[in-house]
């Protein structure tokens, strides 16, 4: 074949493509530009001035608040849920199959699905405002136990965390060793919330797990790890005398957290920690917690080891925390129970706990 | 140029050259959108639409781009691109300018881009080489007459949900032998005209 019929063929073919591209993107300046548009979010708490032209999800995150979303803006996972009192538009029909009458009546509609076209009237939750991603220098890992790990992270510059005390965090683990995609599980934040420019983790070893594995064999100190949070309804409601405290292993986290806080705070709660553990090997911050006991007589620690050793020499409870509890609080009158752990051990305490009088407005927990 | 009125080619892409029940174009969409009235109608509305654009636009092209500079070889991809940026404008401008008729027909525009019954009739205009009133006519009367046929077979299949059918004839089957039946009853309406 001729090679000038070649070059004339490409010539024109990509000649007639950048016409057509040139159109398009003339097209999208013209036709889908929306100008600023303002976002006035809970009526006024928050007012943004946006580009428009792009879907809510996008617009929103890039003015740092996430929405949680699982698909990325494909509308099948149907979390993205934002309640829009004006400036939506119709119910467009990849909506409709995410959308229950209640939530329609809510006007709750998918944030990746509508598009930015003008002024918008939102209602968003306040946590959700502080949801944040942070790329974070581990600062420390301690060995809390023989299985359980301290991560102390400093958030970085310019950045900073402010949850309420119980929330969790999504931590980001890379791939290692024969582990090759990238996992996230959810860790609650055992540091104190009045901290705002450090993060800490409890870690356990999960034989198999993704992510504590990867905490426990290949996170180094001065390793960069992503988060993200805070999350969670896990937190401190208050209306009460006394709040009881539960937790096993790594569920001690929030429940460090939420003490910590009603202690900065000057609030006039009674505190009763109950920890259950196996033996001495599974017992960590005791000392700490012994010294808060001197320093807030409000505060009293109760570890129930199950199954002390005879080194152990153990001379403290014995039993199941259930044991425990089911001897030592008498009724559910003016208390609130905060309960985190492995489920097994959570509902065996709830079912105490509801013989006493508790109910379930009264018991809140963070199951694992 | 052929001598056949532009409405005759109208009606006859309408009913006797109907281009899912003559021609077995665009069948993908005809088959997978026909379950619901509702959504067929949207998905009809939309072809409908794009067909017309396309048809005309394409029709410009051709005549006053391809045969110009002697591409004829080129002629499928330039129209398909073309179709694919007709699709892509046309939905910008209906987000911005008919905002409640892109919350109907906006999930279907991009499924338009690849149905072959947008692409077989500009390729009938070329081949018949239809003059501008045939083209525009011939456009909108495909378009038509496809969303009767798609409106129809959803319409069937709305009925028939309920009827029990043997496991292997449910679905897609049915919907064929649906659509052959319905293409042999047009066969009836053959006499009154032909275009082709």
């Amino acid at each position: 074949m001729d090679f000038s019929v070649i070059l004339r063929t490409v010539g024109i073919l990509s000649l007639i493509s950048a016409a057509l591209s040139a159109i398009i993107s003339l097209s999208e300046k013209v036709f889908n530009n929306y100008g600023t548009c303002e976002l006035d979010i809970n009526g006024g708490r928050k007012v943004l001035k946006v580009e428009g032209g792009r879907s809510l999800l996008s617009t929103l995150a890039s003015e740092k608040i996430y929405i949680p979303s699982a698909c990325g803006g494909k509308a099948t996972c149907g979390l993205c849920k934002v309640q829009v009192l004006e400036g939506a538009g119709p119910i467009l029909p990849t909506e409709e199959p995410y959308l229950s009458q209640q939530e329609r009546e809510k006007h709750m509609r998918l944030s990746c699905q509508i598009k930015v076209k003008g002024n918008m009237k939102l209602g968003i939750p306040e946590e959700l405002f502080n949801i944040q991603e942070f790329v974070c220098e581990v600062e420390s890992l301690t060995d809390m136990t023989y299985d359980i790990k301290r991560v102390r992270m400093k958030i970085p510059e310019g950045q900073q965390i402010s949850f309420k005390a119980g929330q969790f965090m999504q931590f980001y683990s890379k791939p290692y060793g024969k582990v090759k995609e990238e996992a996230f599980r959810a860790y609650s934040i055992s540091s104190k919330a009045s901290e705002h420019d450090h993060v800490e983790l409890l870690i356990r070893l999960v034989p198999g797990g993704l992510v504590t594995g990867y905490v426990h064999t290949a996170l180094k100190e001065g390793d960069k790890v992503r988060l993200s949070g805070p999350y969670g309804d896990f937190y401190l409601r208050g209306n009460c005398e006394e709040l009881i405290m539960i937790a096993g292993g790594s569920g001690l986290a929030p429940i460090r957290s939420l003490i910590y806080d009603v202690i900065e705070k000057g609030l006039p709660h009674k505190i009763r920690f109950f920890f259950g553990a196996n033996s001495r090997r599974d017992l960590y911050y005791v000392e700490e917690f012994a010294q808060i006991e001197k320093d807030y007589p409000q505060f009293s620690f109760i570890p129930c080891l199950a199954f002390p050793k005879p080194e152990d020499e153990w001379t403290g409870n014995t039993g199941f925390v259930t044991v425990a509890l089911d001897r030592d609080v008498d009724s559910g009158a003016g208390k609130e129970a905060y309960l985190c752990g492995s489920p097994g051990m959570l509902d065996a305490s709830i079912k105490v706990l509801k013989s006493k009088g508790f109910t379930d407005e009264t018991i809140f927990y963070d199951k694992f | 140029m052929p001598q056949i009125s532009p409405f005759v080619i109208f009606f006859a892409s309408i009913i006797t050259s109907n281009m899912v029940l003559s021609n077995f174009l665009g069948m993908c969409s005809y088959l997978s959108v026909s379950g619901e009235y509702k959504t067929a109608t949207g998905l009809g509305m939309a072809v409908t639409m794009v067909l017309t654009l396309t048809t005309v636009i394409n029709w410009a092209v051709y005549h006053y781009i391809i045969v110009p500079l002697e591409i004829e070889y080129l002629q499928y991809i330039i129209f398909i691109m073309v179709i694919a940026a007709v699709v892509q404008i046309l939905e910008m401008l209906m987000d911005r300018y008919m905002p409640d008729l892109h919350a109907k027909l906006g999930i279907f525009l991009p499924l338009i881009t690849v149905n072959c019954a947008i692409f077989g009739v500009t390729l009938f205009t070329v081949i018949r080489s239809y003059g501008f009133l045939q083209t525009l006519l011939f456009g909108i009367g495909s378009g038509l007459g496809w969303w009767l046929a798609i409106n129809m077979l959803a319409a069937i299949r709305e009925k028939m949900a309920k009827n029990k059918l043997p496991a292997g004839m449910s679905g897609t089957a049915v919907s064929f032998i649906i659509t052959g039946i319905m293409a042999m009853a047009f066969m009836g309406f053959s006499g009154i005209f032909t275009i082709q």
